[in-house]
């Protein structure tokens, strides 16, 4: 069971989300994306509330200088927290489109809704505008200047000085891993022929980067549990592994058959009801595989990673 | 300083090069060629891959003067200019790149391999890019990939 962003309350992110004279949109962020796909989730959300092609957004993320404030790209915050800064401006910016349009469909605001590239009288298809015509017409014809802009920050979470009791976690993900090991009694190799991973990402805005997460952050938890270790002989640095062959983050050859499962349970404040999962992907399979590995042969590593040094210590002391 | 005289990309170059120089620093410090990857630059990432007369190397431990003469295609040269290369088409539908950092090279160890053998199973993949390492994918949306562009290959 998983947080998304830092607990206890106050982490931040800022958007802003403008609307160009053609109805393409562009929105600025602060969390950076190094392939965690945060520019295609602000770009998936924007479309959506604005009822535009995910094409006609582009996301401007690269200059912290420049971009509004965020906290980072850590804590598997951003769907979250950057998520919900991005849906409140672009509601923000769908709002000054409504203005306009209400005026050119001669209507009130709250009739209006923004679908397949339009802004429309809701349930009369006919009284529709293209919502470039609404954004042209809103920036040249009055002058606007259709920005919309957001703030998420989750409120510090008071704590009960009597109890302790208080409510810091912005959402709770589940999760659970599976693995199917084979253990060399002889050699003390551990073999991991088989690892599912099953995340509750809330809701799935895209199912395949979720894929793509689960799969790249099994792949840590089985280099953590496996072979990567950057004290081998704690205390003495002497032998601390300095290069990428001495530590020895998994290849294609070390990763087993691996299956990624999404389960939606969603949240309730979470921008469409999405949970962050980024950071405990990592985190599951490493018990997994040391439970199959006492499963299989009675022994437990308390000590991660489990090489075949500790595995055959571990069945000299059981006596095997 | 030695003269180094090297074909990339069906381009001839002359650069002046020091005993030391390793084709990697030519290639994206003389000749500003960037797709090859400064990952480790001990030889055991294979983001600076490149195909040296078709055969995969790993440009941070190759001699620059041991190329002399020497054809290097690097991702810039797998495909005409402005036109996509089915593998580069299959990672990107496939989702088989994260952060990008190791794909030039994934994507020139999977033509070597395509290139040898147009119809590879699922381990064959998986040898054949064992010396490219991934941090972000967990290799699954990869191998997909490269199989993905075979089959684009054969139809
Ligand atoms: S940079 Fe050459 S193998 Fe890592
Ligand atoms: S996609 Fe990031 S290292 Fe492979």
């Amino acid at each position: 069971m998983y947080p998304s962003g830092m607990s206890g309350g106050g982490d931040s992110s800022q958007a802003m989300v403008k609307v160009q004279p053609d109805g393409s949109a562009v929105v600025t962020v602060g969390s950076c994306d190094i392939g965690q796909g945060c520019k295609t989730i602000m770009a998936q959300i924007t479309a959506e509330v604005l009822g535009i092609d995910y094409e006609a957004v582009k996301v401007v993320n690269d200059d912290t200088d420049n971009c509004p404030l965020s906290f980072g790209t850590f804590a598997s915050r951003v769907t979250y927290v950057d998520g919900l800064a991005t849906k409140l401006a672009a509601e923000d910016a769908r709002r000054i489109l409504f203005e306009v349009a209400a005026v050119m469909l001669e209507c009130s605001e709250d009739e209006l809704e923004a679908i397949d590239n339009q802004i429309r009288v809701k349930g009369n298809p006919d009284k529709a505008l293209p919502i470039g015509e609404v954004a042209g017409a809103g920036t040249f014809g009055m002058r606007k200047l259709i920005l919309g802009l957001g703030h998420y920050m989750r409120d510090p979470a008071a704590m009960d000085p009597e109890t302790g009791e208080c409510d810091p976690f912005c959402t709770l993900a589940w999760a659970a891993s599976y693995a199917e090991v084979e253990v060399d009694t002889e050699t003390g190799e551990v073999e991991i022929l088989r690892l599912v991973n099953s995340y509750d990402v809330g809701k799935a805005m895209n199912p395949t980067h979720l894929e793509g997460q689960i799969d790249g952050g099994a792949t840590m938890g089985v280099g953590a549990a496996m072979s990567e270790n950057l004290h081998p002989f704690y205390p003495s640095l002497d032998f601390q592994p300095d290069n990428l062959g001495d530590y020895a983050i998994p290849t294609t050859m070390d990763v087993p058959d691996m299956e990624s499962v999404i389960y939606e349970c969603p949240s309730t404040n979470g921008p469409y009801g999405a949970k962050g999962i980024g950071e405990m992907t990592a985190n599951t399979p490493g018990p997994a595989i040391v439970n199959a590995i006492h499963d299989a042969v009675g022994i437990w590593i308390t000590n991660l990673p489990a090489t075949p040094e500790k595995v055959l210590r571990a069945l000299d002391a059981k006596g095997a | 300083m030695h003269t180094l005289e090297l074909t990339v990309n069906g381009q001839g170059h002359k650069v002046e090069v020091g005993l030391k120089t390793t084709l990697l620093e030519v290639l994206r410090d003389k000749l500003h060629i960037t797709s090859p990857k400064v990952g480790c630059n001990t030889g055991d990432c294979g983001t600076c891959s490149v195909l040296l007369d078709g055969v995969l190397v790993r440009s941070c431990i190759t001699n620059a003067l041991s190329v002399q003469g020497k054809s290097v295609t690097t991702l810039e040269g797998i495909i005409e200019p402005g036109d996509i290369h089915p593998l580069q088409k299959a990672f990107h539908e496939n989702y088989g790149s994260q952060c990008g950092f190791c794909t030039p090279g994934m994507i020139l160890a999977s033509k070597a391999l395509l290139d040898a053998n147009p119809s590879p199973t699922r381990d064959e993949v998986k040898e054949a890019l064992s010396g490219n390492l991934c941090r972000c994918t967990g290799y699954v949306k990869i191998i997909d990939s490269v199989l993905a562009a075979a089959d684009e290959m054969k139809s």
